[in-house]
């Protein structure tokens, strides 16, 4: 069977790229790293990654910069041709600033930078990326961000909800729902209405092996790269 | 929402001001947090505090249509995230 190809995008200020490549081949996928000023993405490409770090600082707000982009041209006709995309931390606060994912990533409720491994829900898995997951199951999954706080109106939250498009969310260890960072309903993770395009601020690349902590990314990961 | 102020002293270049902050309705929490340190130092007098950034830009233009079209465009599609934030524009000339 071919590897399945995963591309990695790269801004200045990606920090992430690196812990993307190492996950995915160790699930036996081929990578390959692609700098921002690419105008376009490998064609062989079966999932786009957009890592974790701080592009471009975070100076203006999270994301609101790398959005901009030549390569995110690109990725917005990747993702509306019904490629699969994925956004981790940065990454995530990179595509709701694209418009490719609903809502916006605010800064923490508490004003700090929460860094630590967290105990994730898993809410929905009719998707590519947590098919390999139990719906309730927790996870326990590093987070490490300082604008993680969720936030969507009302009308796009039933709507996303009806839609299946809420992922995960904030838990303690028996799957009760817990305040992290103030996003709406404690969400951790949302998808876009077709299903292709996932957003999530905890870190399963960096949940690999289990004496690093927790190998519970090889699943989440597992999931989204399954043709 | 725009104001237009006129400087009195002949500084050549006009400016837009942007000021971008929370909409109401979402949370500010630095907004609060600097709320309860007012309050702590015995400012009580306050009904809320909400935080924002100012972008100033210097233009090279000089005609104030344009300049309100041209920076609500800016406003829109990069200086704001109007899914959680309001702005509004003063142009300086």
């Amino acid at each position: 069977m071919k590897k399945p190809t995963v591309t990695i995008l790269q801004f200045p200020g990606t920090n992430c790229e690196y812990d993307t490549v190492y996950a995915f081949e160790k699930l036996g996928c081929k990578t390959n790293i692609i700098w921002h000023k690419s105008e376009e993405i490998p064609k062989d490409s079966d999932l786009v990654v957009v890592p974790g770090g701080f592009s471009y600082g975070d100076y203006l707000r999270s994301g609101a910069i790398a959005r901009f982009s030549p390569v995110t041209n690109a990725l917005k006709e990747y993702a509306d041709n019904g490629g699969k995309v994925l956004g981790i931390c940065n990454g995530f606060q990179v595509l709701t600033e694209m418009g490719l994912l609903p809502g916006a990533l605010k800064r923490n409720n508490n004003l700090h930078f929460i860094s630590k491994h967290q105990t994730i829900k898993v809410i929905d898995n009719n998707n590519d990326f947590l098919s390999k997951c139990e719906v309730g199951e927790v996870l326990n999954i590093p987070v490490a961000h300082a604008d993680g706080n969720y936030y969507v109106d009302d009308e796009e939250l039933a709507q996303m909800k009806e839609n299946g498009q809420i992922l995960l969310q904030y838990c303690d260890a028996n799957g009760n729902p817990t305040e992290l960072n103030g996003s709406v309903e404690h969400i951790a993770g949302v998808c876009n209405k077709n299903k292709n395009v996932f957003g999530l601020m905890p870190h399963p690349e960096r949940a690999m092996d289990f004496v690093l902590g927790s190998d519970d990314g090889v699943k989440m990961l597992e999931g989204i790269i399954q043709k | 929402m725009y104001w237009i102020v006129y400087k009195t002293d002949k500084d050549k270049r006009m400016k837009a001001i942007v000021n971008v902050y929370l909409k109401n309705g979402v949370l500010d929490p630095q907004g609060k947090a600097t709320h309860h340190a007012l309050n702590s130092l015995g400012f009580d007098n306050i009904e809320s505090v909400r935080i924002g950034k100012q972008i100033i830009l210097e233009l090279n233009s000089n005609d104030i249509e344009s300049a309100k079209k041209e920076v609500k465009e800016m406003s829109e599609t990069l200086l704001a995230n109007t899914v959680i934030e309001d702005y509004d524009i003063e142009i300086v000339k």
